[in-house]
């Protein structure tokens, strides 16, 4: 189906089975905490060989010879691969063709440009390392690396109104630049492929996000057919973003396999992983905020410089709730993209609002001290009644609901902050808040349900599942559509066989093929209603039976009974404005000798469409608020300024929240359903927790030390500097 | 990682004369070596395993104070009875560091000898004078954020990690030290560790051949023990700065004021002066003011880590403001 109108009507509502948005377990669950998961380098392979990457030591250049013979001459090393069809960058999500190849090429510090193959893992390791190129390296004076001084090109204009009048005639304003530090996605599990040619068709185990775009950008890579490649991803031990596209690993075993017709596994080390898959861009960013009297906002502007390697389309998109969160008929928002040589900048766990809206969230909180208006309040008279420039209405949107139901929940005292109000010892103790928002994405999708026999469902796509809960809720949808215990719908995903799905990515997996699945349940009950002689509406299926008694496999005539669902998103994209909402409470310690910021406690409150199953959900806004704490307090990539590699790359020294970080989080999941959203009428869930929670942390040091600090993450160092003398 | 050989003597003498040859490294804990060893910043020929040595007791000494086999992990160190009551700096500082997964394999000797964690040490494709000599310091003009202030070289700016030795330091302890025969010798932890001059590959003073068997902590003293680590998270990060602190006081005086420092040089951070100048004061902003211009006169900041020296200096004060009930 083609969602061209709100679905106001959802059959899901009328079900009886009564496990949709239950708090169900995840169903690999037990599987992965056991360790009987198989992740992508985890298959046994009978006579596997293992490569590993071989990366550049200088930022840009051009690989003129590599001496193969003194590396095939060590113990069990097998081939030297240095193909041109390797890959030299990771693809973009959903880029559906391949990356930049040709890796002799050479375009940022730690580029993979070869593949060592070996019997052992040990003896690639080694050889790799011992693998002598020679090359022709651009002076570093020539190379732009600092974005600030870079070659820039405009990504994003939107301008109405005079935003520079609006800020002369304000009562109260805000003109403040606000950084953001580039930021890994440090999953746990690393980048693998373990790749099998059987001479026709080439089958690869890798850890994917996005299975219906990987195929063709690793056939377009290999200019083979997508007809002759499998790709299974069953289990991915954490994607957020780096690994929508195909990265060098899963290229460059196929390559191998093929050329060696021997199994290849290519592991990427951490360091590998930190250094060539994707970054997050850093960002600065000038805000511009202004308002009448009351505190309604008369001028927003909102501009952001990111940074990519030339050639790349992905631009970090900053302002992509700017565009609507907030009034302010005087706009600006500008995004400008700095072309320099470090590695490929693309997605992290929601690019844009990741970064865009912590920093719009502490100008509103700068804006809230100025104007002497609560915060909370701030927000609630900026909610616009249609889009700020197009007028277009909005969708379901939840967020004054997230804003009161937050504030009560966690206690918030109304009214302009007073910094150093409390102090415990050498702590002082403050709250703040932020908003949320994200906008909504969706995509095509494809699923097959099949009714079998012995009174089991089962669920196919090629759909992943990153461990958000995918297998999960997608069982409990069929489940609650054609009437049967969770426990008997088997779900399989990752495997291209699969009818394709839309991937994990950009929080729309949930809705999409959740949809895809809704829509081939509904063919299905359509044919059970046939055979039973009730009308679709009468159809009331639980327990595997039907209202009389009759049950659902004497219909199935001894046979299965198979419906492909297949969502596209049509038109209604047009019609509205549809986005996640919500919003954060934070209460954090700040050590007044030392700058130390700790979260002592942290509540969210988040509207994002139905609720298809309230544990999975929690735990993705648990996780997305864990990110915040990261973004706010430690995470940072670090680049030399001279040849730009990377310095921090592994989980030592990129800081990402440890337990002791992370204090209870209270999420609070306001009861939502959006027509416009979705024909299951959710939305996504993946992203929402770290799209200003950042922000209320930072506003939190401030009401508790005074500390305006500008920059993330508020590390000791930035805390002190900003703290005012006592 | 390169092929290496690899050996498990039975004795301190085999291993000590095993470890006296070029390429041999010993092998405790793990938990540093074996990733450095990966990452080919190590590269031995052959591997001395001395965890079958028994050197993982811990015991009272004749004069009340305490010795710390090897091989004992920082878990059972950190967790001794005694450790807890009469050494609680040392409790304190062993559980500010690394993991609890870590602490249980971590050992007193591999503790002392582990290695800086410099980003530019860590990358062979970068240069580095303490892993490649004569091949420049990456990090002097490079990101440097987690690297020294107090006694650097134009070749290392390289710190210290670890948290165990700089209360160590602060307790005045001595590194037992055997070599090949019967050439043992003791060294006091506070010389344990190197400046890095202009041979910065040295981390220490062992020679080949010589193996740690051992740190004795003196018998335990009078006074408040604190150890204040000041991190960007709050576990499993090294120290931007940190202070080890043994402070006495007798009628309104400080009457003891031992202290060391991590994160800010190459070595866990001892300054006799600090000492000389504390005992004997009402404590004092004033006074903490004084001392810590005394432990940074000579302080240089390599741009990233500027923030080190005022850092430092608000460390000590709260420190000395928390051991001696003063209220700054």
């Amino acid at each position: 189906m083609e969602q061209d109108k709100p679905a106001r009507d959802c059959d899901l509502d009328g079900m009886k089975q009564g496990v949709l948005g239950k708090p169900l377990s995840r169903s690999e669950g037990l599987a992965k905490v056991t360790g009987t998961a198989p992740y992508a380098a985890e298959y046994h392979v009978d006579n596997c060989l293992e490569g590993v990457l071989v990366t550049a030591p200088f930022t840009r250049g051009t690989i003129t010879g590599i001496d193969k013979d003194a590396c095939l001459a060590m113990d069990g090393v097998v081939a030297v691969i240095d193909d041109s069809r390797m890959t030299a960058r990771p693809a973009q999500g959903t880029a559906d063709e391949a990356p930049v190849q040709q890796p002799q090429q050479v375009c940022y510090w730690g580029q993979p440009i070869a593949l060592v193959v070996a019997e052992t893992f040990e003896q690639a390791r080694d050889a790799a390392k011992h693998l002598k190129i020679t090359f022709e390296a651009d002076e570093l004076d020539e190379i732009p690396l600092d974005p600030q001084e870079a070659e820039t090109e405009n990504n994003q204009s939107t301008r109405q109104g005079d935003l520079a009048q609006a800020m002369n005639d304000a009562s109260h304003s805000v003109d403040g630049r606000i950084t953001t530090a580039g930021h890994a996605s440090a999953a746990m599990e690393p980048h693998a492929a373990i790749a099998q040619w059987d001479g026709s068709t080439l089958t690869v185990h890798a850890s994917l996000q996005m299975l219906n775009y990987n195929i063709s950008e690793l056939a377009d890579s290999l200019d083979m057919e997508e007809e002759n490649i499998r790709l299974v991803s069953r289990y991915v031990g954490g994607g957020f973003g780096s690994k929508l596209g195909i990265s060098e690993e899963t290229v460059a075993a196929s390559i191998a396999a093929i050329a060696l017709e021997r199994p290849v596994r290519v592991v990427m080390s951490r360091q590998q992983v930190f250094q060539c898959i994707m970054r997050r861009s850093e960002t600065t960013q000038r805000l511009r905020l202004a308002t009448d009297d009351k505190g309604d906002l008369t001028g927003f502007g909102h501009q952001a410089l990111v940074s990519n390697l030339p050639g790349e389309e992905f631009a970090e998109p900053v302002l992509q709730s700017s565009d609507f969160l907030y009034a302010g008929e005087n706009r600006v928002l500008e995004l400008d993209v700095a072309r320099i040589h470090q590695m490929t900048a693309g997605s992290v766990r929601a690019p844009g609002e990741a970064v865009g809206m912590p920093a719009l969230e502490v100008a509103m909180d700068m804006l809230a001290q100025e104007s002497g208006v609560d915060p909370v309040e701030l927000r609630l008279r900026n909610i616009p009644e249609s889009h700020p420039v197009e007028g277009t209405p909005y969708s379901s949107r939840k967020l004054a609901e997230c804003l009161k139901q937050g504030a009560e929940a966690f206690g918030w005292e109304a009214g302009p902050r007073k910094p150093r109000h409390t102090r415990d010892g050498e702590w002082w103790i403050g709250t703040g808040m932020a908003s949320a928002a994200r906008v909504h994405n969706i995509s095509e999708a494809k699923a097959r349900v099949t009714l079998k026999p012995d009174g089991t469902a089962m669920v196919e796509t090629d759909m992943t599942d990153i461990g958000t809960g995918t297998y999960t809720i997608l069982g409990q949808i069929a489940a609650e559509m054609l009437g049967l215990p969770r426990e008997k719908v088997l779900v399989e995903l990752g495997d291209t066989q699969f009818p394709r799905g839309s991937g994990s990515g950009g929080s729309w997996g949930a809705s999409s093929v959740g949809s895809a699945v809704y829509v081939a349940c509904t063919g299905l009950r359509k044919t059970l209603g046939e055979r039973a002689g009730v009308s679709e509406d009468e159809l009331r299926l639980k327990d595997g039976k039907l209202a009389d008694g009759t049950s659902v496999t004497d219909l199935l005539n001894g046979g299965d009974l198979s419906e492909e669902g297949h969502y596209e998103p049509g038109d209604i994209d047009d019609d509205f404005v549809a986005a996640g909402y919500g919003a954060y409470f934070a209460q954090v310690r700040v050590n007044r000798f030392t700058g130390e910021t700790r979260v002592e406690r942290m509540t969210g409150a988040f509207g994002f469409g139905r609720v298809l199953n309230e544990k999975t959900a929690r735990s993705q806004c648990q996780g997305g608020m864990v990110w915040s704490i990261g973004a706010a307090l430690t995470e940072a990539l670090h680049f030399d300024p001279r040849d730009g590699h990377l310095v921090n790359c592994d989980l030592a020294e990129y800081h990402v929240p440890v337990n002791r970080d992370v204090p209870d989080l209270e999420v609070i999941m306001v009861e939502e359903r959006d027509p416009a959203a979705s024909p299951i009428q959710a939305k996504g869930i993946g992203e929402l927790g770290m799209c200003g929670g950042a922000a209320a942390i930072a506003n939190a040091i401030f009401d508790a030390s005074g500390a305006r600090v500008m920059d993330f993450p508020m590390t000791p160092d930035r805390v002190l500097a900003a703290m005012p003398a006592s | 990682m390169r092929p290496f050989q690899y050996a498990r003597p039975e004795s301190l003498e085999q291993a000590s004369q095993l470890t006296g040859n070029a390429d041999t490294m010993a092998l405790a804990g793990g938990t540093n070596l074996i990733d450095l060893m990966k990452l080919q910043v190590e590269t031995p020929q052959e591997l001395i395993d001395i965890n079958r040595l028994t050197m993982g007791e811990i015991a009272d000494t004749d004069d009340g104070g305490l010795r710390i086999g090897a091989l004992a992990t920082n878990t059972a160190t950190a967790a001794h009875d005694r450790v807890r009551q009469d050494y609680e700096v040392l409790a304190r500082a062993i559980l500010a560091g690394a993991t609890q997964q870590l602490r249980n394999k971590a050992t007193t000797g591999g503790n002392l000898c582990q290695r800086t964690r410099c980003y530019y040490f860590t990358n062979i494709d970068q240069p580095c004078n303490k892993r490649d000599p004569g091949s420049g310091c990456g990090a002097i003009e490079g990101i440097a954020r987690l690297h020294g202030v107090l006694g650097t070289s134009p070749h290392c700016i390289a710190t210290y990690p670890g948290d165990m030795a700089v209360a160590m330091a602060a307790l005045d302890a001595t590194v037992e030290i055997a070599g090949t025969g019967d050439r043992a010798r003791s060294v006091p932890v506070r010389d344990f560790h190197r400046l890095p001059g202009d041979t910065p590959e040295k981390d220490n003073v062992l020679e080949p051949g010589e193996i740690i068997t051992g740190v004795i902590l003196p018998a335990p003293v009078s006074g408040r023990q604190i150890y204040r680590k000041v991190r960007e998270r709050s576990s499993y990060a090294f120290a931007l700065v940190s202070v080890a602190a043994i402070v006495d006081m007798d009628e309104g005086r400080i009457a003891r004021a031992d202290l060391a420092f991590g994160g800010l040089a190459h070595k866990p951070w001892h300054d006799p002066r600090l000492s000389e100048l504390l005992v004997g004061e009402e404590p004092s902003a004033a006074v903490f003011d004084r001392a810590a211009d005394l432990l940074l006169e000579d302080a240089q900041g390599y741009g990233e880590n500027d923030f080190k020296i005022p850092l430092a200096r608000r460390a000590l004060a709260a420190t000395l403001a928390d051991a001696t009930g003063v209220e700054l």
